[in-house]
């Protein structure tokens, strides 16, 4: 089983390395591009198991440590 | 007076810390590693700058986790005084110990240079022997230094008079052009409601005697040294 875990910046925090990715894709030449977000992706393995458990302990840990809920929304998906 | 400076993996301005508090300053000061877990003894605690556990994941997100980060929540939590500089003011957001968070400067770019703050609030074991009015010219050194909190808590700060230092020009002005790094509200560094564990991301350690370019980071350390021999006695 692996839980993959998506960390963006919160919509009110600025992300000046999304703007920055915004307007080189911009200037690459792809046309109409809205807002970038850059944030980060973890990967976790686990053993084989109760998924539930695991996705309980794990939100737990992404809203304790992984992520920081003051700049930080997270997604998460267990298979 | 005896101080602790907290040293983590990766720290580097804990030998300036503690070469203000002892050679510059004449008190006791001792570098703490970050699996001790007691600070009996200590009157005041120094998180210092540098890069904790390479900063992995966030910055100061690592840190918040040492032995020694327990010994400095429960003598936060007693009303010993703490300050943390740079990433020591990463590290105590991290922690809880302070609102908000410091996030990767506007310009991206690493910051290196002199700035210029005033005080918000003279009203702190950090900022009471700054004199009323005083600019203070402090050096940065930091990539993640943009201080953001949500509007609820930044009105929170401003009410309870928790903001202690704003960037501002050489004359004063708090602009747009003086904030190096984007924070909201052009802020430094603030304090928590009980005003006794305080950050701010300038490095008064780096300028705490003339021969280094300014010495107007000692009234910081001074403020505390004031506060620390005024305070009523109290069971540490």
């Amino acid at each position: 089983m692996k839980a993959k875990i998506i960390i963006t910046p919160k919509k009110a925090v600025l992300d000046p390395q999304g703007k920055t990715v915004a307007n080189a894709l911009e200037q690459m030449g792809y046309k109409g591009i809205g807002a970038v977000h850059v944030g980060k992706y973890l990967e976790i393995e686990l053993p084989a198991g109760d998924k539930e458990s695991w996705r309980r302990q794990l939100d737990d840990a992404c809203h304790n440590f992984l992520s920081n809920p003051v700049i930080e929304d997270y997604s998460m998906e267990i298979e | 007076m005896n101080f602790a400076v907290l040293q983590f993996p990766a720290s580097n301005c804990d030998q300036d810390a503690l070469h203000v508090l002892k050679n510059v300053l004449g008190h006791s000061a001792r570098l703490l590693w970050h699996k001790d877990n007691s600070l009996a003894g200590f009157d005041a605690v120094i998180i210092p700058g540098g890069f904790s556990y390479g900063d992995y994941l966030r910055t100061g997100a690592i840190a918040r986790f040492s032995p020694i980060m327990r010994a400095v929540q429960a003598f936060a939590a007693r009303g010993g005084p703490v300050l943390g500089i740079c990433n020591g003011f990463q590290i105590l957001c991290e922690a809880g110990l302070l609102p908000g968070a410091l996030i990767r400067n506007r310009s991206l770019q690493f910051r290196c240079e002199q700035i210029f703050l005033k005080t918000a609030s003279r009203d702190s074991p950090f900022s009471n022997q700054i004199p009323e009015g005083k600019i203070l010219r402090l050096p940065i050194a930091h990539g993640e230094g943009c201080y953001f909190a949500d509007d609820a808590a930044l009105e929170q700060l401003q009410a309870g008079r928790q903001i202690l230092w704003q960037y501002v020009n050489a004359a004063g002005a708090q602009t747009d052009q003086a904030n190096p790094n984007g924070s909201l509200r052009n802020i430094a560094g603030i304090c928590n409601q009980a005003r006794n564990v305080a950050g701010l991301m300038p490095h008064p350690e780096r300028a705490s005697e003339p021969i280094l370019g300014g010495a107007d980071g000692r009234l910081i350390f001074e403020s505390l040294l004031s506060w620390l021999q005024n305070k009523p006695a109290q069971a540490a």
